[in-house]
């Protein structure tokens, strides 16, 4: 571990330079993306709300939603945020090994929040809460289901970074791609606070 | 931001993320004051709805700032003025297809 992280200084600091001001533009241009992705949520969002009471004949959100279920996913969401956080925190201090541990413990609760997230899907869709039921049922799985495509191409993206950074070391371009790849996840974080407020916690207020 | 491993002694004293645990017991709090308001009916819906959107408000600043390192950079903001014009950007389409979609929806 000693002789990897002092080889991977001694690289740092002959590829200093060049690494610093491109990772630099790549997180600025990921903050650009982090925006656009921003607006593409402000936009379901706005459907969400005015089509939420649009029932139909079908279930009401109150009707629908699970409390138990719904705030073990925003748990486990919110953890998941706080060990890539920690992950983050690791590597910035040359920890690879530990930076590793907290990665995969940020992956597996991912993927219990999906696990989650996809049984919820499947328990409604089978009591007839289908998406071709109502425009509250359409907006619901559009915005919620769109957040859990999200999370599950980062649970893809964070499993290839931890593959290169497991292999490579923390030299070149890896402390980048972590950093990066923590900025969407804290970003998904975000967005789920808000599906917790104004779709879970606002459906079962009615 | 810096990425690479800075060149801190590792001998002594260990690194701890006072930063993030403080970020994460923020977070856990917040969730649970929205989820007991709402459960408990603590309020009227009205105040009730502006409180637990005010409370998700405070989560992204948590977020921002604990965990993303919104304020760390060494150039000029740009990434934060990125944001902000985000923010705009989100008001307008919430603020205003909610305003403009809820005129006449009463007849529905």
């Amino acid at each position: 571990m000693a002789v990897v992280h002092e080889a991977s200084d001694a690289f740092n600091v002959r590829e200093h330079g060049h690494h610093h001001d491109e990772d630099a533009l790549r997180i600025f241009g990921f903050w650009i993306f982090l925006t656009s992705d921003l607006i593409l949520f402000a936009c379901l969002f706005a459907t969400y709300v005015i089509l939420s009471n649009h029932t139909g004949s079908g279930p009401t959100p109150a009707d629908m939603f699970d409390v138990p279920a719904f705030t073990a996913e925003t748990i486990i969401l919110l953890t998941s945020s706080f060990t890539c956080g920690l992950a983050t925190f690791a590597m910035h201090h040359g920890r690879r090994g530990l930076m590793l541990t907290w990665l995969i413990v940020t992956l597996l609760l991912g993927l219990a929040f999906v696990g989650l997230e996809a049984s919820e899907f499947t328990r409604n869709a089978l009591a007839g809460a289908t998406m071709q039921r109502s425009a509250f049922l359409s907006a619901f799985y559009t915005l919620v289901g769109t957040h859990g495509c999200h999370v599950s191409f980062g649970i893809l993206w964070m499993t290839s970074i931890l593959i290169q950074a497991w292999r490579k070391g923390l030299a070149g371009e890896i402390p980048g791609k972590v950093f990066i790849v923590g900025l969407y996840w804290h970003f998904l974080d975000v967005v789920w606070v808000f599906i917790f407020t104004v779709v879970y916690l606002m459906g079962v207020m009615r | 931001m810096a990425l690479h491993p800075s060149s801190a002694p590792h001998g002594g004293k260990r690194p701890f993320p006072w930063s993030h645990m403080v970020g994460f017991i923020l977070s856990i709090v917040l969730t649970v004051a929205a989820l007991w308001a709402v459960l408990a009916r603590a309020l009227h819906p009205g105040p009730l709805t502006t409180f637990i959107l005010v409370l998700g408000v405070l989560q992204i600043v948590v977020q921002l700032f604990f965990f993303m390192h919104i304020t760390e950079s060494e150039g000029p903001p740009w990434h934060a003025w990125m944001l902000m014009l985000g923010f705009v950007f989100v008001v307008a389409i919430v603020a205003g297809s909610i305003w403009i979609m809820s005129f006449g929806t009463e007849a529905y």
